[in-house]
């Protein structure tokens, strides 16, 4: 039997595969279909420092192989999540990670100050790249600076593994996870969702309440792969791939590009028991290619 | 109740008019417990520019023969493709999803429909009738063609039609039909599925005559199991799921549904 433990800093994952957060809710959701235990990990849906609406309806418009959203960060607070939903959470022996995103740095730091005193969610994944939100989010990790700012104030306060989720929407990528790097993440996940949009040529109206959304599945693959590629080689710090995955294959092409887990998204929405399909498929990789250990795949591309 | 995903075998598929068809499911275990105003989504195999699953009503279901139907319409390519769906072709659907009707005992009771928002009332019509209801069902459509499976309903009650264009039933918007204009206070419950438009008129005059409503919403899905928040309705406690918290909802809930003065509806809406 290959072995398919992961280190994320001082994280040990059972398997690579972890729930990209905003695709899997607070797990429980799933638990009719798969046993998420047997996950390597579940991200959670983003919690802020106060109660979001979030966006307007509609805020979903389905695009060849994927979808745009605007949710916009729905949730109820970080209050309510330490009362009502981390009891919940704690029936996952598997590996728990709030996603923690805000409009300013004080929001960010109150929220992860709040779930640091949470024993149960051994890690954090700041949330620098949510497109959907007016302020904040996605502002803060597209330069250099405010990148920075906010992961080392969090550095700050935060004692466990702390990941940094970055935006394609970008110039340069690297330079945005170097400045991480520095400002002492000890693991980067990317990529979330690129900024698109869709028009109603019947109605001339944008299908997004907010005009513009955050596109991902599929469709955003090649770019996700490219950009965990490009990173993996400038940082020293582990790398999460994030961006399209629906099958082992896709799952292993990030693995080989230099990330050491992944995340699934999107695909959970159209199977939700794609990541225990995708475990099994690693597996059987390994196994047909005699590889002991998944680990051996990090960074395996052959040029 | 819990959800399944089951590869389900199309039985039959018959075409009700050029845009509906209605297609028979069938399994070799036994289908799992669902109730009235439940959901399948539907996986489209085959329809490459059809990444998400398509969200139907449960329309029918036959437990001696161990089958369930979907009323399907076909607005584009997803749905083109399962309206071409032959017998023996196999569906992937999670299902039962979702909150059904609230089933009254022993009332009379008027169900609207329009269009194919018929698709979760005939499930409906025959749970109430088993349950002592006299049942009424109102089905509206822009045009004759659009009435879909009228006589079927008359197995549970009373059937009225109507139409906009006046080529079946009586003539104009469901909500000027006498069975709503002039005896609606004979109802004690009305139950609505159809067109926003229609749906809010009716949650309207149930309001204004102080009747029990509840209307099944249809909002554009992905997950279908609250994970995505994408298909999100404005109630007065905040937004909520239509997939989770729904579809079926009392109008109260709903933040400017029942305070509105709307006072017809067209099926364009």
């Amino acid at each position: 039997m290959p072995d398919l433990n992961v280190k994320i800093h001082n994280l040990t994952l059972k398997n690579p595969v972890l729930t990209a957060s905003g695709t899997f809710g607070y797990g429980e959701e799933f638990d009719d279909f798969i046993d998420v235990n047997t996950l390597g990990g579940i991200i959670v849906k983003a919690t802020t420092s106060k109660h979001r609406e979030g966006n307007p309806y509609p805020r979903m418009a389905e695009t060849p192989m994927g979808m745009l959203n605007a949710v916009g960060l729905q949730n109820k607070g970080v209050d309510y999540f330490v009362e009502n939903i981390y009891p919940k959470l704690l029936k996952y022996n598997n590996c728990v990670i709030a996603n923690v995103s805000d409009s300013t740095v004080e929001g960010y730091v109150e929220v992860a100050e709040k779930i640091n005193r949470l024993d149960h969610i051994q890690a954090i994944e700041l949330n620098i790249s949510c497109p959907n939100v007016k302020e904040g989010g996605m502002a803060f990790g597209t330069s250099c600076p405010s990148a920075t700012a906010v992961t080392r104030a969090v550095r700050e306060v935060y004692d466990k593994t702390l990941i940094v989720k970055l935006s394609p929407n970008v110039t340069s990528i690297t330079d945005i996870a170097l400045a991480v790097e520095e400002a002492g993440a000890d693991a980067i996940s990317l990529i979330n969702t690129l900024l698109g949009m869709a028009i109603n040529p019947e109605t001339r109206k944008p299908v997004l309440s907010t005009v513009t959304g955050g596109l991902s599945g599929p469709a955003i693959k090649p770019v996700a792969l490219r950009m965990v590629w490009q990173v993996a080689k400038a940082v020293k710090i582990p790398v999460i791939g994030i961006g399209g995955i629906g099958s082992a294959a896709d799952a292993i092409e990030f693995l080989l590009a230099g990330a050491s887990a992944v995340q699934i998204g999107t695909a959970n929405f159209v199977d939700p028991q794609v990541t225990t399909k995708i475990i099994a498929g690693i597996q059987d990789y390994l196994t047909r290619h005699n590889i002991p250990d998944v680990k051996e795949l990090t960074g395996g591309l052959i040029l | 109740m819990k959800k399944y995903i089951l590869n389900l075998r199309v039985r039959s598929n018959k075409r009700l008019n050029q845009n509906h068809n209605l297609i028979e499911l069938g399994c070799d275990s036994p289908l799992p417990s669902m109730v009235p105003g439940q959901f399948a989504e539907v996986r489209v195999d085959g329809s490459p520019s059809t990444y998400l699953r398509r969200p139907f009503s449960i329309h029918r279901v036959d437990r001696g023969a161990n089958t369930m139907h979907l009323l399907i319409k076909s607005v584009g390519e997803g749905t083109r493709h399962l309206s071409a769906l032959k017998k023996d072709d196999i569906l992937n659907i999670m299902m039962p999803l979702g909150n059904g009707f609230t089933l009254t005992r022993n009332s009379e009771v008027l169900l609207v429909g329009g269009g194919c928002g018929v698709a979760p009332l005939y499930f409906l019509a025959e749970q109430l009738f088993r349950q002592g209801n006299k049942v009424n069902m109102l089905i509206g459509g822009k045009s004759a063609g659009d009435v879909l499976l009228a006589d079927d309903y008359r197995a549970f009650g009373t059937v009225y039609v109507s139409t906009e264009d006046g080529t079946l039933g009586e003539k104009g918007m469901v909500t000027a039909h006498p069975v709503l204009a002039k005896r609606v206070q004979s109802f004690s419950k009305i139950y609505c599925c159809g067109p926003d438009g229609m749906m809010r008129a009716v949650a309207h005059i149930a309001e204004t005559n102080h009747i029990d409503c509840e209307v099944s919403l249809e909002n554009t899905m992905a997950c279908g199991i609250g994970a995505c928040l994408c298909c999100v309705v404005e109630t007065h406690k905040g937004n909520q799921c239509v997939c989770t918290e729904g579809p079926v909802f009392n109008p109260k809930k709903l933040i400017n549904w029942t305070s509105e003065t709307e006072t017809g509806c067209s099926l364009d809406q």
